[in-house]
């Protein structure tokens, strides 16, 4: 009888001892998983705020519904008599209009990291006893699958440009989508480093999208320009992404070869043809250097 | 006792400006450790080298058994901070605020889900935390800093100018939670401050100034060690009262505030003796102990609010140099 009161009393009191106690949490040495695990968090953060952010995703779509329906309409009546019977001018800008619209959310997202170092948040990623390439790569990553999104919800629009809802080419165009993205963020966060007034990133930014767009052939094609536009043509990074997804869309169209030919000449380095492998390899190239520049910049930061 | 920080030597220099000018000090495991002082005396700057921030010039400070500079990571995950400026993702919940913390620190994962509600109970924000931050007020916005802080269950806890910017109200009510959490958890809490009232919550002071330490020792040796309690009486007669100080006890009266004031060594001690041999009728008395402001002012010479005037400046300079960090 005894000794099971005091085992009951034992029990209480662990009990008791449990509610009060402290959760021990021990913090385990740094490791790759931890890393991954940190990469993981700041990713998801983006989605998460993508997600609370509605308004971002219906303003981002204005731009460039504005060029595919108001200009592209608009411009039909005049740059149609160039193209070939039953091409679309719409269908035409349509790939370089898609890449327009994760231009500036990946850029954008990228702003973030700013936002964070004004309201402090930068700060909490940065004392954080984890790699800086961890954080990096995830707000790249987090940046990337934020402005796919935002180019899928631009991809379903196009049966309006006359555009064919085929499976395989809507799988290489996410695919391109997300690539492009990837640079593009990589591009902001490499800027990000360095710039610490959101304003002056706002207005760099728009010093660096409307030329990127409007050279990277989105509106017209890239053969038989003058001398100076074919070169800042190609020295365009998204002329790189604009030429294969244009490439993917028109293969899915049945059109005549010769015009096929006409309108997706692909790049050319002094006439030899860049095949469409080579170029995605640039864009990637490209994301991965700006990427490796940008985990350079912030293992400088405090 | 085993020190859970120790610094020796430390310096930190910004091109000609000698923010912290060699200290060293000690803080001991469990203990409520101080830096008083005023804005630009060296307190931010040590507590940036403490917590990885910065780098020192010169000399050495270990963390919860770590070298700063040369087991950086080591000292993170062992320690909570908690800055002046707010380092929330006001468009997160609290718990996603939280859960993100303990993703970037490793918080095991079993351990996540029962600690996460001890911090947020341990605040008083638990109900709160699927509320989005921005819809927090300051004060709780500074708790849920604090709980964050307390997650992964740091060695030490950093608090720099916990209060700053909270109302008088709010500021009360922090302290609550930061004496119940020293209560709770077997933490070490390091804090700078530059509120005098606050300092008192502390185990340990260490007065800064011109990135010295100046003082260091318990409020009360502080305050006992520039002596005597100010005594203020009003009576029916202030001059005859003076001349009956001076007679009775040997002690040099004057007016001050319209109330005959003097100083002795044992303020309530000394009380019942007034009434027993002072001829002159008492119409009431008040006894002040010295306060840290009379400790800064001994060590200093000035108050802390000159002091702050006079750094202001230097402050500005430093503060144009190096951009903010």
């Amino acid at each position: 009888m005894a000794t099971k009161d005091i085992a009951a009393q034992d029990t209480l009191e662990a009990e008791e001892r449990k509610l009060t106690e402290i959760i021990r949490v021990a913090v385990p040495e740094r490791s790759i998983r931890a890393d991954l695990r940190a990469v993981s968090i700041v990713w998801r953060r983006e989605l998460i705020r993508f997600r609370t952010d509605r308004l971002r995703a219906v303003t981002s779509l204005v731009q460039p519904v504005l060029f595919l329906f108001v200009l592209g309409t608009g411009l039909s009546r005049l740059a149609g008599r160039g193209l070939p019977v039953g091409v679309d001018f719409r269908t035409f800008i349509y790939p370089g209009v898609l890449a327009m619209s994760v231009l500036f959310t990946a850029i954008f997202s990228a702003a973030s990291i700013v936002w964070d170092r004004e309201f402090g948040f930068l700060r909490e990623m940065l004392v954080a006893p984890v790699r800086r390439w961890a954080i990096v790569i995830g707000k790249c990553l987090g940046g990337a699958t934020v402005a796919t999104f935002q180019g899928l919800i631009f991809l379903a629009l196009a049966g309006v440009a006359h555009v064919p809802y085929d499976p395989l080419l809507l799988l290489t165009l996410v695919g391109e989508l997300l690539l492009l993205s990837f640079t593009l963020t990589a591009f902001g966060v490499m800027m990000a480093a360095r710039i610490k007034q959101i304003q002056a990133f706002m207005a760099l930014t728009q010093l660096f999208v409307l030329p990127l767009f409007f050279l990277s052939g989105a509106l017209y094609p890239l053969n038989g320009l003058p001398a100076w536009l074919t070169v800042l043509t190609r020295i365009d990074p998204l002329t790189y992404i604009v030429a294969p997804m244009r490439h993917a869309v028109f293969e899915h169209l049945s059109i005549s070869p010769q015009a096929l030919q006409a309108l997706s000449p692909g790049i050319t380095w002094f006439g030899w043809v860049v095949p469409i492998g080579l170029c995605l390899a640039i864009v990637a190239a490209m994301g991965l250097a700006m990427l490796g520049i940008a985990i350079v910049e912030f293992r400088k930061t405090e | 006792m085993n020190p859970v920080i120790s610094v020796s030597e430390l310096t930190k220099r910004y091109g000609e400006i000698e923010a912290v000018r060699g200290i060293d000090f000690e803080v001991a495991t469990g203990e409520t450790f101080g830096f008083l002082g005023p804005n630009g005396a060296g307190k931010s700057t040590t507590i940036k080298i403490l917590c990885t921030l910065a780098d020192p010039t010169s000399g050495t400070a270990r963390v919860a058994g770590h070298d700063v500079v040369k087991e950086r990571d080591t000292v993170r995950r062992n320690i909570g901070l908690v800055f002046q400026d707010t380092t929330l993702d006001s468009y997160l919940t609290g718990e996603q605020n939280l859960r993100f913390h303990a993703d970037l620190y490793g918080v095991p994962k079993a351990a996540f889900a029962p600690r996460l509600r001890q911090v947020l109970e341990m605040v008083g924000l638990w109900d709160r935390r699927d509320s989005v931050v921005a819809t927090y007020s300051g004060g709780m916005q500074r708790r849920l800093e604090i709980a964050r802080g307390l997650l992964h269950a740091p060695r030490v806890l950093f608090l720099d100018e916990p209060t700053v910017g909270l109302d008088p109200q709010t500021r009360v009510s922090i302290w609550e939670y930061i004496n119940d959490l020293k209560k709770r958890e077997d933490i070490t809490i390091f804090l700078t401050t530059h509120y005098m009232d606050e300092a008192e919550n502390c185990d340990r002071i260490a007065i800064i100034d011109h990135g010295k330490i100046v003082a260091i020792d318990t409020p009360e040796a502080l305050k006992a060690s520039i002596g005597k309690d100010r005594v203020q009486i009003s009576t029916a007669d202030d001059q005859a009262a003076i001349r009956a100080l001076a007679e009775a006890f040997g002690i040099e009266a004057a007016m001050h505030e319209g109330l005959v004031t003097f100083s002795v060594e044992s303020g309530e001690h000394f009380v019942p003796q007034l009434f027993a041999r002072l001829a002159v009728a008492i119409q009431s008395v008040s006894v002040s102990r010295p306060s840290l402001d009379d400790v800064f002012m001994s060590y200093t010479g000035k108050t802390i609010r000159d002091a702050e005037a006079s750094v202001g400046d230097r402050n500005r300079r430093i503060a144009t140099r190096f951009g903010r960090r």
